[in-house]
């Protein structure tokens, strides 16, 4: 079947079989492989794309009910050399260790910080409960959701742990 | 460019971040490569059977399958190998019987992925049922033996005064214990627990891609790997290859956590079938198909007993427990519990006696999931210490302070005979006592329960065995000898100045997360002053990286970050020659910092990395006689493990209506030596605990009487949320080591040890009111809440 979508900016055609998962269109057709496999239950998160502004896993999803949509995966995040804030945030906060998750979990935070621009501690950690992490036992990764979500506002981001600990 | 001057010890954001956040880092399933084919395996419904018949020929009939391999076509390859052969060694397929559900009885190699999958679908395989053997106590009584060719089911049993015979002459403390048993003033506190079967469930499944080069006769296996060199050692041995035939890439790896530290049958089969199909062939492993490809951990059911006096003396530890190491012993499987027995009597001046039965079940492999023996010794040992000091009415520090060894007793000989480096447990856990405010900490525990609301206080130390040495203790098991490579616990660093002054640092090491990229550019970086972003850090490649065991047992800084140090101090001192003659100084008077060198008093007087470089590889520029180029290897052998340590704190709230547990505070006091980069060795405290907790709370790996794993998706195996987790406090003390160069001891797995016997205890003290004593892992509600039913009609 004939698929097109906008994914990044660009507009993309293609051809798939109708059973084909939006994630393996994007990861094999389009070789973005910023978007991760990680599961076949739609549990771990890995996958999460913007569909329409929407965090969306893209497991979940046939590439053929993407016609039309307006689609922004982790390549599509930061603009030139510009990092989007949450990735800033990951990388200022040490937020991702093995890196496998990240993709998803950054695009889930940055929708998160679009519907909320001043979500709470508590706020994060229930807007990614949708996506798993093993490495980091999630402190860091609220706090690197917490950095960006200032910076979005213009604010100062509040001080690391080891700020902290300095101070 | 920014120009990031580090020292060991400071904050730089990671090296290898940039390309992750934008989702540019390549693991092994975004490679392609061209004409690849894909796998997918037949395998077992019965956890036993015998096979009567496999049919491929429906399967070899679908277009785009080109083979379907059993075991005929490899029986000569293997089995799997192990670098302990006690138990049933896998074979790559099954031969003849299946021995647990899932295991992988026949491969189809097709051109894509639904292809291969229909392709296994239509594999005909007859079957004649057997009785399983499932759960541990019943495989011990050897009712259902499950392999005809040994013995028992019951491999081996690990004794604490005799584990490894002829080389360690210990004392057997078992008659000093039942002596003190029998003592009118002694205590004894004894209990059954589980500390239940997990899969570790790395977030990236493993993946492998192989792709044999027939004129170059040369297999490149690109897999998701802890242990990239001894993947290539056992590749070779299989294949009859020379090692430097076998090319290992491990790229980025999405976690490992142990089970990355196995060689698989699947890394040998794409090997296999590529040399056959003269094609890439690939196999990618699903989330559900990890529960029969991947190794799991833990398992044990053993009952814990010490004994004591009412003031607190212990008088005796002893364990008596059954390990679960399903069906087919691989990598380390029946020497996991040795590293167990290696802390089996903790931080404590104790009498030991402690057995551990390894028991074969029809389930999946078990071997090294984080910490891999250590989180389930300091579970019985700090659970029953918790209960000792509740029988006496002592307070939980004050038992455990009145039994550690001292300060001046390090370094500490242990029961088992290993020798403790270095250690201050008394100043950590008052350090934790006091920061926490714990008894402010009961105290609010009593106004709470004034208030009808079951809060409690949790408290655990431990010690952790990890960046194993000497040398010797590679022959017991732990070497890579069962893979091809002899090896000692050595590791390895080459660092390189390139022509333009910027410097290259080869490892040996398979990080899975940990940022051995920034770690070890920070160590390059403090001493030869090159800026971080004019270091790179190549790891992962056996090709160019050197000789190096890989990354487990929390061994990598303490081991090849070590080396990589003394190679550093090479390249230092020949480059301060060439200084001193680039300056007219003196060698002694070299210094180096901010990306380059002076001389010691005249910091005006100085010169840049590049200009070292053009005289280093320009002899005719440099010191009469000297050797061109800059750059050294080193090999380093440490003369012992480091024993980290520390102490945790919970803090839990129950809902006893519904059993609920929320975790109010996390406090960690963690101690491991020296520091290279707090940020990074926090985050490692923190997923640590945050798997201790996942244990303690949510996860476990469910076989039915038949060994159907019940909780192979994750949607039935809950890993820790965010929700679920709060904010971990973390401080530390520093207790160097003397045992490398650094000063430092490992991290990795030591949040994993502290953790989960945190949580219960915590979660025993808040319903000891009801009468609960204990209550086996996972605390889930159901069970927390049958638990206090069970205490009450008591």
């Amino acid at each position: 079947m004939k698929v097109s979508m906008t994914i990044n900016g660009r507009l993309v055609n293609g051809d798939v079989e109708p059973r084909t998962l939006l994630v393996h269109f994007i990861r094999e057709e389009l070789a973005l492989t910023g978007t991760h496999i990680g599961c076949e239950t739609s549990y771990c998160g890995a996958c999460t794309i913007h569909v329409d502004g929407a965090a969306t896993k893209s497991c979940t999803m046939l590439a053929v009910q993407a016609e039309g949509a307006n689609i922004t995966t982790i390549e599509g995040m930061a603009k030139g050399d510009d990092l989007h804030p949450v990735q800033e945030g990951f990388w200022e906060r040490h937020g991702l260790q093995c890196g496998y998750c990240t993709p998803g979990m950054i695009m889930s935070g940055a929708a998160l910080i679009a519907e909320n621009p001043t979500p709470t501690e508590d706020e994060i950690r229930h807007g990614i409960e949708g996506n798993l992490c093993r490495c980091t036992g999630y402190h860091n990764i609220v706090k690197s959701i917490e950095y960006a979500a200032a910076k979005m506002r213009g604010e100062t981001p509040p001080p690391a742990d080891w700020e902290e600990v300095s101070a | 460019m920014t120009a990031t001057m580090s020292q060991v010890g400071g904050i730089v954001r990671r090296k290898e971040d940039p390309a992750l956040i934008q989702g540019r880092g390549v693991y092994v399933d975004d490679i392609k490569l061209n004409g690849e084919l894909t796998v997918a395996f037949v395998r077992s419904p019965f956890a036993r059977a015998r096979i009567i018949s496999i049919d491929t020929s429906a399967a070899l009939a679908i277009p785009g399958v080109r083979a379907v391999y059993t075991i005929d076509d490899v029986r000569s390859l293997g089995p799997l190998l192990a670098q302990i052969p006690i138990g049933k060694l896998r074979p790559l397929l099954a031969d003849g019987v299946v021995n647990h559900v899932g295991e992988a009885v026949a491969m189809v190699v097709a051109e894509d992925r639904y292809q291969a999958e229909d392709g296994a679908e239509a594999v005909v395989v007859e079957y004649d049922q057997l009785p399983a053997s499932v759960g541990l106590k019943f495989s011990a009584t050897d009712e259902v033996k499950i392999h005809d060719d040994l013995d028992s089911n019951i491999l081996h049993t690990w004794v604490s005064h005799d584990w490894w015979p002829g080389v360690f002459e210990l004392e057997d403390h078992r008659p000093a214990i039942a002596a003190a048993k029998e003592r009118d003033d002694v205590v004894i506190v004894s209990q059954e627990m589980v500390n239940q079967r997990l899969i570790p469930v790395a977030i990236e499944p493993r993946a492998v891609l192989a792709d044999w080069s027939h004129g170059y006769d040369r297999v490149t296996l690109y897999t998701s790997s802890q242990i990239p060199h001894a993947v290539a050692g056992a590749i070779a041995k299989t294949f009859g290859l020379p090692v430097n035939g076998v090319h290992v890439i491990a790229p980025e790896v999405g976690g490992g956590f142990g089970c990355k530290l196995n060689v698989y049958p699947d890394e040998v089969l794409v090997c296999f079938a590529s040399h056959k199909l003269e094609a890439p062939v690939r196999w990618t492993e699903t989330r559900r198909e990890a529960g029969y490809s991947t190794i799991q951990g833990r398992g044990w059911i053993g009952t814990a007993t010490i004994t004591g006096t009412r003031d607190g003396e212990i008088l005796g530890y002893e364990l008596d427990a059954l390990a679960d190491m399903g069906a087919y012993s691989q990598n380390f499987t029946v020497a996991i519990p040795v590293l167990g027995l290696y802390v089996a009597s903790g931080q404590y001046n104790i009498p030991l006696a402690w057995s551990v039965k390894c028991v074969a079940t029809n389930t999946q492999t078990t071997d090294a999931y984080r910490g891999a023996g250590r989180p389930e010794a300091a579970y019985y040992l700090e659970r029953a210490i918790d209960m000792f000091a509740t029988e006496i009415g002592m307070h939980p520090g004050d038992v455990r302070k009145k039994n550690f060894f001292k300060k001046e007793d390090f370094p500490a000989t242990v029961p088992i005979g290993l020798t403790m480096d270095s250690g201050d447990y008394v100043t950590n856990l008052d350090k934790l006592l006091e920061s926490s405010d714990y008894a402010g900490l009961k105290a609010m525990q009593e106004q709470a329960r004034s208030e009808g609301r079951y809060v409690g206080v949790g408290l655990s130390t431990y010690v952790e065995v990890c960046g194993f040495g000497p040398s010797i203790l590679a022959e017991f098991g732990f070497g890579w000898d069962g893979y091809g490579l002899p090896s000692s616990f050595s590791g390895s660093g080459l660092v390189r100045i390139n022509p333009d002054g910027s410097a290259t640092v080869f490892i040996g090491t398979g990080p899975s997360g940990q940022g051995h990229e920034t770690t070890w550019a920070q160590i390059v970086s403090d001493r030869l002053g090159i800026a971080m972003e004019m270091i790179r850090v190549a790891h992962g490649d056996t090709t160019d990286s050197p000789m190096g065991i890989g990354t487990f047992g929390s061994r990598s800084a303490a081991v090849d970050g070590a080396a990589t140090y003394e190679a550093a101090e090479k390249v230092r001192s020949k480059a301060s020659e060439l200084v001193a003659h680039m300056l007219e100084a003196s060698a002694e008077d070299v210094r180096f910092a901010d990306g380059g060198a002076h001389i010691v008093g005249t910091p005006g007087h100085k010169v840049t990395w590049a200009e070292i470089a053009e005289v280093a590889y320009k002899p005719h520029k440099g010191p009469e006689g000297m050797e061109a180029g800059l750059e050294a290897h080193a090999v380093f052998s440490p003369g012992n493990a480091t024993w980290p340590f520390g102490s945790h704190i919970a803090v839990v709230e129950v809902d006893v209506e519904t059993g609920n547990v929320d975790i109010l505070r996390y406090l960690a006091m963690d101690d491991c030596g020296n520091v290279i980069s707090p940020m990074i060795v926090d985050g490692q405290i923190h997923g640590g605990i945050a798997q201790g907790i996942g244990q303690a709370l949510f996860e476990e790996a469910v076989y039915d009487e038949n060994g159907n794993l019940l909780s192979g998706s994750l949607v039935d195996y809950p890993l820790p949320t965010a929700s679920d987790l709060p904010m971990f406090e973390l401080d530390r003390t520093v207790t160097p080591t003397d045992v490398n160069p650094l000063g430092v001891k490992g991290i990795g797995e030591a949040g994993t040890i502290g953790s989960a016997q945190t949580l219960v205890n915590a979660v025993v003290d808040a319903l000891a009111p009801l009468g609960v004593k204990h209550i086996d892992m996972p605390l889930r509600p159901k069970k927390v809440w049958q638990a206090i039913q069970d205490a009450q009609e008591a």
